[in-house]
């Protein structure tokens, strides 16, 4: 029962982590058909430029203040990084999915091969406040905090998500062009400036994950983007394009199977397990729980 | 038509399929056959080349790098036949090459020669793959993309858990070394292994261009334009488009087979996602859609992989601070920034470049081509479209 309560922080943690990642995935592939493939190495980076201030900035001596810091200046980073790369990159190629997908390809190998250049591709531990890995005792599991802090900001994101795009304006415009584009251009609505805000929301959110992964994993190595990179695909792809909803049950649904298989079962196949839920949903529901299909 | 002047030498050539022209077809082939010549002949030169490569061309080090060079070449064509002629964007081409390295060394392993442990690998990495390809073609564009990978990845993963023991998980598994014929064993003589890794490119040089010259190669090119319209046709763009993937599985798989003696040992990381990526990159560096394109992608990659890292030693970049010269010396950084400026602005590719260079020289000469570049038959078409719009 206790491992049951231990194993459900950590997948709930490891959720929190798929849904930052994934979600902006979701809105970028929804709304723009751009499958970013550099996303998991903006929550790379997101998670250096939070190891940076936790190494360097010591002028904050409490590390929970420099903790703080490092997660506002990763989103804020991540933030930058996005429209940069949206308007130099993806805004000149509307309509050319394939330019699209092959750009974000190569920027993320550029942005792998810096992070392994700059910092070496040896891994970094990250500086934690005591109280990060410290248990909290929830019905005899001992839970680090650390995990209820990463769900609970991933759970606050998602809140914050659902309710902008059921109530704001711009939540309306961007619900109706994942669903209908050329319709909301028609309506004269200036769609390419949603796909930046899109974007930009999408690698500030990777960022933010990155910096609280940096935590999650004790530490950070350049392969830790990419190597989430196919979960999140997975997530994204179950949760059904443009999901907010989705992406948050599909998360949970791929953090979960993979622990528990991991932890009963055999290390790794926890993943492969994961996979065959992909190829599952794919062929029995293509347009994923909650979504669209990808390919009409 | 626009009447040609009778002292018209050089005609504007029309490179669609199956209306070659005659003086084309030859030039190409004397080209191609110096190609094969010179290269069959580098490890008889006994010339240093600098910053590319380790020592002299006949050393052993630099006939490993580019044996190496020439695999990626290969099995890069092997990857344009599937997203470069047929637009299925694959991102588990990975698989099944390194299904041909890790089969190739069990059956080794199991006691048979080389060469006959590498055509029973060639065969049943090709059923598996075509069998994935048979589940992955029934969803298209992105999605496709989407099982590819996955398949891709749920095979690495398998190949690090290794639940049987017998792949070596993580340090991979080194070659069965006294099942290799004495030839290609020695590590010091490593000019057959060189030519091994020729014969392999040609060989897959000359079954794709067959290949994509064909009826069915047409059909290929035809789905990549517009699969609807094929259908329409009458033709079942399902079975070409599985033929075309079995057909790339098969070349890259015997890829795997002589990559197992370069590398000498079966690696998981061939299986990562990672290569999978690299493969597009080559297509795409080289010039989709044109087989000497994904030869040159592959080799270069293949070449830069392997020396971009001696960069920071080497000395050419002391003025630099250290972050610096490493990170200039990184591959994926200059590949990813080669990439993208490719795609950017030539997105035909280093072949692309060449076309485009070869029509300028035959425009500047004076007044024969002026009225001829108008009937100048538009490139090759090369823009994929597999990644339709939604709606």
């Amino acid at each position: 029962m206790t491992t049951l309560i231990v194993l459900t922080a950590t997948s709930l943690g490891l959720a929190g982590l798929y849904f930052l990642l994934s979600s902006g995935l979701s809105l970028i592939f929804g709304l723009m058909d751009v499958l970013n493939v550099a996303h998991a190495a903006i929550f790379g980076l997101g998670g250096y430029a939070a190891w940076v201030v936790m190494d360097r900035f010591d002028l904050i001596d409490s590390l929970a203040a420099r903790f703080a810091v490092a997660t506002v200046v990763a989103v804020i980073f991540g933030c930058v990084l996005g429209y940069f790369v949206e308007r130099t990159l993806i805004a000149r190629n509307y309509g050319d999915h394939l330019t699209q997908i092959l750009i974000t390809l190569g920027l993320a190998f550029v942005m792998e091969g810096l992070i392994g250049g700059i910092f070496s591709y040896s891994p970094q531990s990250i500086a934690q406040p005591a109280w990060f890995t410290d248990v909290t005792v929830i019905l005899g599991g001992r839970i680090p905090n650390s995990r209820i802090l990463i769900f609970g900001i991933s759970a606050l994101v998602l809140v914050s998500l659902l309710f902008f795009m059921k109530k704001s304006k711009y939540g309306l415009i961007i619900r109706a062009g994942v669903e209908n584009r050329r319709m909301v251009q028609a309506l004269g609505i200036d769609v390419a400036r949603s796909f930046t805000f899109v974007f930009v929301l999408g690698a500030a959110l990777a960022c933010l994950g990155g910096a609280l992964g940096a935590v999650y994993f004790t530490g950070i190595t350049p392969a830790l983007g990419p190597n989430l990179l196919i979960f999140a695909f997975i997530v994204v792809i179950i949760g059904g394009l443009g999901s907010i909803g989705g992406t948050a049950i599909a998360a949970a649904l791929v953090a979960f199977t993979q622990q528990i298989v991991n932890f009963y079962v055999s290390t790794g196949l926890g993943d492969i397990a994961v996979v065959g839920l992909l190829a599952a949903v794919l062929l029995l529901r293509p347009q994923g729980l909650l979504g669209r299909v990808a390919s009409a | 038509m626009i009447p040609l002047s009778s002292t018209q030498t050089r005609l504007p050539v029309d490179r669609s399929p199956g209306k070659l022209h005659p003086r084309r077809i030859s030039v190409g082939a004397r080209v191609g056959l110096t190609v094969i010549l010179v290269l069959a002949a580098l490890p008889m030169l006994d010339v240093p080349i600098p910053i590319l490569l380790p020592g002299q061309l006949s050393s052993s080090g630099s006939l490993l790098i580019l044996s190496i060079g020439l695999v990626f070449a290969g099995v890069a064509i092997s990857f344009d036949v599937v997203f470069g002629y047929t637009g299925l964007l694959s991102a588990g081409h990975a698989l099944v090459f390194a299904l041909g390295i890790y089969a190739t060394n069990l059956l080794m392993h199991a006691g048979l020669g080389y060469f006959s442990a590498a055509a029973l690998a060639i065969a049943l990495s090709g059923l598996v793959n075509t069998a994935l390809g048979a589940i992955a073609l029934r969803v298209k564009a992105v999605a496709f993309t989407m099982v590819t990978l996955a398949f891709g990845e749920a095979f690495y993963i398998l190949l690090l858990v290794d639940p049987a023991g017998i792949f070596g998980g993580e340090e991979g598994l080194p070659v069965a070394f006294e099942q290799i014929p004495d030839l290609l064993a020695s590590a010091r003589d490593v000019r057959w292994l060189y030519w091994l890794s020729l014969a392999f490119a040609v060989v897959a040089y000359l079954l794709a261009w067959m290949a994509t010259r064909s009826r069915c190669g047409q059909v290929w090119q035809a789905i990549r334009e517009n699969e609807d319209r094929v259908e329409s046709l009458g033709l079942f763009s399902y079975s070409y488009k599985l033929v075309a993937y079995a057909f790339g599985g098969v070349i890259a798989a015997a890829g795997g087979a002589v990559y197992l003696l370069v590398a000498r040992g079966a690696n998981p990381s061939s299986a990562s996602v990672h290569f999978s990526l690299a493969l597009i990159v080559m297509v795409v560096l080289g010039g989709r859609g044109r087989i000497w394109g994904a030869a040159i992608g592959g080799l270069i990659y293949g070449i830069l992989t392997l020396r971009l890292p001696e960069l920071s030693t080497s000395g050419v970049l002391d003025g630099l601070p250290e972050w610096a010269s490493r990170t200039v010396s990184e591959p994926l950084v200059v590949l990813g920034f080669l990439f993208i400026l490719i795609v950017l602005f030539f997105p035909d590719g280093i072949v692309g470049l060449v076309d485009r260079a070869n029509s300028r020289l035959r425009t500047m000469r004076p007044r024969s081509m002026n009225e001829n570049t108008l009937i100048l038959p538009p490139d090759e078409p090369i823009g994929v479209d597999e990644i339709r719009t939604k709606h």
